[in-house]
């Protein structure tokens, strides 16, 4: 109901993302400090990025180094919860996906972003092995994005139906699409629009 | 428990939902049984799925914020603080603190209608009847004030991106006072009926146990959390909106059991009183909106805010790329990482004790859908 008055905003959207994304950057500043020369210290350019943007600090780091730097980090610094996991689909990039971890300390009561990015196809390690809240975090990213992670015990789909065709947070997925055959077996319906 | 018996032990695969009263919504849960003891239970989710962070990426920022309450609909105010705060921080601006107390009055007012649905409905499921009706009554009065306020009852949409859009209405004080004074013998009603009641203390003593180390591991918070010992609430934590300035506690306690976690909710609903009597005495005059432009559109950027919603943390991490819309809006919904401690929690216990570990986590599935 409250999408009857605007039938453009849809519309006009596919096109927008594309073409401002490549040339303005975040205006990040380095992020220094203990933790950052720690973990410097230990994985050296397995990170390549330490910053802060709005007083938010988080590094970028290469996709197989992330599960042994949120097991370093659990245990060296008491970053015991693993608060999200999600993703930022850029179809237009090499390397498509942005895997994001958000992760906190109650000791030390400090709030930080583990970033990496990941290809089409490859597999990121999965973190269940280090916090099991990653289990149907994960199952999303996967159900939405079509990442698959590498060693999840269960990877399934979590919110969208099992034979459901596509992942629906992917930029080249339109808004208005749906897996026609899906509905019209199991809804017994023309079309779910 | 004996762990053979001699009657034929073959597992039990028993369906429950995802149309079932006490699932609070359309929660399905695939339960393995041997005998009435649970070996397992797996949730199928999705029936809710509206794809509300797709939507997001759809919408201007403006025009988002009515979807952010249709999430979890029982505490919509929370929604919409969590999602204006994260725009705001994006944007770096801040609502002016006429706007920021009165955000915080509304959303406390929020938490106790949320802690009351909760409690109405937990007691009925375990089978306590009367107390759902006193708690809707009162419920009633916080309705009446945001109808009063922004026109809506439920799905309120009462906060914009940058403060609010209506200023008080003639005689909000004192409504809120007068709620409050109502309210806390009320609360003491609720205890008479059940905190000493020797059937409550039976049915939720030592049901659904999850400790601190556990809650840790599974992400879970909230009062959940709590119940488990571990003392931690964002608005002292991490304070946002000017809960620093307020004077609270944070309720505790050790068991971790579905009996501790009613307590730490019913101790949650007098604390949010302490703070709207706070806050109600104290409003700032001055304007109630901060300078935002017409069309938002936020520098290129990323932020992760979160709040002490009533379920638990509640964050959103929103990607701009400079344009009007959001390029990316990730909810971090508390329902959804709590509930996945439910397997855990149920194993080993009595198939009839299931029904008030769904109830003890207070789940909206509005919410772990999305």
């Amino acid at each position: 109901m409250p999408d009857e008055p605007k039938p453009t905003a849809p519309v006009s959207k596919p096109a927008a993302p594309a073409a401002p994304k490549a040339p303005p950057t975040m205006a990040t500043s380095p992020w220094e400090g203990e933790l950052p020369s720690l973990l410097k210290g230990h994985f050296g350019d397995r990170i390549s990025e330490f910053s802060t943007y709005v007083g938010q600090n988080f590094l970028v780091a290469k996709p197989e180094a992330v599960v042994p730097i949120l097991e370093f980090l659990k245990l060296e610094a008491d970053f015991d919860y693993l608060v999200d996991v999600t993703a930022v689909d850029y179809p237009k990039r090499a390397d498509r996906f942005d895997l994001i971890y958000i992760l906190y300390s109650f000791s030390r009561n400090e709030r930080i972003r583990i970033k990496t990015r990941v290809a089409e196809g490859a597999k990121p390690h999965s973190a269940v092995g280090v916090h099991l809240t990653a289990n149907w975090l994960e199952r999303e990213v996967f159900d939405l994005f079509g990442i698959q992670f590498e060693g999840h015990p269960d990877l399934r789909r979590i919110l969208m139906p099992d034979e459901w065709d596509g992942h629906p947070l992917r930029k080249d997925y339109s808004i208005t699409r749906q897996d026609r055959q899906w509905v019209q077996e199991n809804l017994q319906i023309e079309s779910a629009q | 428990m004996p762990e053979s018996t001699f009657l034929d032990s073959t597992e039990l695969v028993l369906n429950m939902g995802p149309q079932h009263p006490s699932t609070h919504g359309v929660l399905r849960v695939i339960l393995k049984l041997d005998g009435e003891k649970i070996l397992g239970a797996d949730c199928v989710l999705g029936y809710l799925h509206r794809g509300v962070e797709k939507i997001g990426e759809n919408r201007t920022y403006q025009q988002f914020t009515p979807y952010v309450d249709r999430m979890d609909y029982v505490a919509a105010v929370s929604n919409g603080l969590g999602y204006c705060l994260a725009v705001e921080k994006l944007l770096s601006v801040e609502a002016p603190p006429r706007a920021q107390v009165v955000r915080v009055i509304m959303t406390e007012l929020n938490r106790i209608a949320s802690h009351l649905v909760w409690l109405g409905t937990h007691a009925l499921d375990i089978g306590a009847i009367t107390p759902v009706f006193y708690c809707f009554r009162e419920r009633e009065a916080i309705m009446n004030i945001y109808e009063k306020y922004c026109g809506a009852r439920l799905t309120t949409h009462a906060f914009r991106i940058g403060g609010l859009q209506y200023d008080l209405y003639d005689g909000f004080e004192d409504e809120v006072k007068a709620f409050c004074a109502i309210f806390k013998p009320k609360m003491d009603e609720y205890e008479t009926l059940l905190t000493g009641n020797r059937m409550w203390q039976a049915r939720l003593t030592n049901v659904g146990v999850l400790t601190g180390a556990e809650c840790k591991e599974y992400g879970v918070t909230g009062p959940v959390l709590r119940a488990a010992g571990v003392k931690w609430d964002i608005r002292k934590a991490l304070p946002y909106s000017g809960y620093e300035q307020y004077d609270f506690e944070i309720p505790t306690r050790e068991n971790g059991d579905t009996y501790d976690r009613y307590i730490v909710r019913m101790q949650e609903m007098r604390q949010s009183v302490r703070i709207i009597e706070q806050a109600v005495a104290r409003i700032p005059d001055g304007p109630i909106m901060a300078k935002v432009p017409k069309v938002i559109k936020p520098p290129v950027g990323e932020a992760y805010v979160s709040i002490e919603a009533p379920k638990g943390e509640l964050g959103y991490f929103v990607v701009s790329d400079n344009s009007a819309q959001p390029y990316r809006v990730r909810v971090r919904p508390p329902s959804f990482v709590n509930l996945q401690a439910l397997d855990r929690m149920v194993r080993g216990g009595l198939v009839a004790d299931i029904v008030a570990v769904i109830g003890t986590f207070d789940i909206v599935l509005g919410e772990v859908d999305r």
